[in-house]
């Protein structure tokens, strides 16, 4: 059984490397990911647009708000999900 | 010969995530234990997370805060997207990671134990020595 | 108790440190605008904070700073402080978390930085609560009375 997950795993792991082979060198200026028009427009626009040097929190807070506010939510469930989990004899 | 151990040195870091990947998923599907399932998860996790920063890496460039000065124009910013992409996953971890413990915690309460074995064994049986569940019935019928 | 909380050391540098470690949890919430930081880092920073003490001086000694009842409001003010911000953006005839609808300032980039660490802070608030009642829920009891684990069942 153990011999058979960690063929499984050999296999996952074989075919994430072959694929690898396309992905950009570490470092590399020339990425897709980073010559895209969005990343640009990020760097650029974000400072006008929000008023915030920080072009994490730009993307995070505003451009992606309506996401962030979901991940509020999620955090917020797991707590009221733990506190129904685990809390079921005292209120 | 030297194009592929050029390829290993550019992109080396992607090995690295696909080793640490493939400890969590190993410990994912071949441990009976279900906090070390947890702890694999984590790992896995965290693979994915270094996978998407490395994207995000630019050789000399520094963090996503814009820079105001003399030497503005020619500062380079590494790609922020990855950046905000991850920190929303990593919140989901540790959500997925607490409701997990919890029901660990749960599940240890009912069967008391924490081998997957036993505790199918328990649920396909519904043994009394190990299910509160299955004892609670007995007692009332 | 076990034998590190009773250490002098520890109980003498913990209590002087988490002021510290909270100041610096504000300080990263606020300051997540311009430079490193934001809401999410700075809440688990001032969790870990509060989830340290407990550690040391019993999760009962926590409780008094932050009870269940607190916890519960605090985790939920968070997110109606975010969501209210994007309900006030819609009152200014914006779109839901439009800030640039709301006519704080004269120019919007401004507002919508307000309005951000505003929101950063309602992260902040419902992170903090929900990481120590997690802390709090998850970690055993220390009374002898306890309900949450039943003596173990006999095999």
């Amino acid at each position: 059984m153990k011999i058979l997950a960690l063929f499984a795993v050999l296999l996952a792991g074989g075919m994430l490397l072959y694929a690898g082979q396309d992905l950009p060198a570490f470092g590399d200026q020339n990425s897709p990911a980073y010559q895209h028009p969005m990343t640009t427009r990020f760097i650029e626009e974000s400072e006008n647009e929000t008023g915030v040097y920080n072009i994490v929190t730009a993307l995070l807070a505003n451009y992606r708000g309506y996401d962030t506010l979901g991940e509020t939510t999620v955090i917020f469930t797991a707590g009221m999900a733990v506190i129904l989990l685990l809390r079921r004899r005292e209120l | 010969m030297t194009g592929i151990m050029d390829i290993v040195y550019a992109e080396y870091n992607y090995w690295i995530y696909v080793a640490l990947m493939m400890i969590g998923f190993y410990a994912m599907i071949a441990k009976k234990n279900l906090v070390k399932k947890v702890i694999g998860a984590n790992i896995f996790q965290t693979a994915i997370f270094l996978f998407y920063i490395s994207l995000s890496d630019i050789t000399g460039g520094t963090a996503p805060i814009i820079v105001h000065g003399d030497h503005a124009a020619e500062v380079i910013y590494t790609n922020p997207v990855p950046h905000v992409l991850i920190l929303t996953a990593i919140v989901v971890a540790v959500s997925t990671t607490a409701v997990a413990l919890a029901l660990i915690i749960r599940i240890y309460d009912e069967y008391g134990s924490l081998d997957e074995d036993v505790i199918l064994a328990a649920r396909r049986n519904l043994q009394p020595e190990f299910s509160e569940y299955a004892r609670q019935k007995e007692v009332d019928t | 108790m076990s034998g590190i909380q009773e250490s002098i050391i520890i109980r003498t540098v913990v209590r002087i440190m988490v002021p510290f470690i909270a100041l610096f949890a504000l300080y990263v919430i606020i300051h997540g605008a311009s430079g490193p930081g934001g809401g999410f880092q700075g809440g688990v920073i001032f969790g870990a904070a509060i989830i340290l003490y407990a550690m040391i001086y019993g999760i009962e000694d926590g409780k008094k700073i932050i009870s269940d009842k607190v916890n519960r409001i605090l985790s939920s003010t968070g997110l109606v402080l975010y969501a209210g911000t994007g309900l006030l953006c819609m009152v200014f005839g914006g779109k839901f978390l439009q800030y640039n609808a709301v006519p704080l300032f004269p120019n919007p980039a401004e507002t919508a930085a307000i309005l951000m660490d505003v929101v950063e802070v309602g992260i902040g608030i419902t992170v903090l609560a929900v990481m120590v009642s997690l802390f709090f829920d998850i970690s055993p009891p220390e009374t002898e009375d306890d309900e949450m684990f039943p003596e173990e069942v006999e095999q």
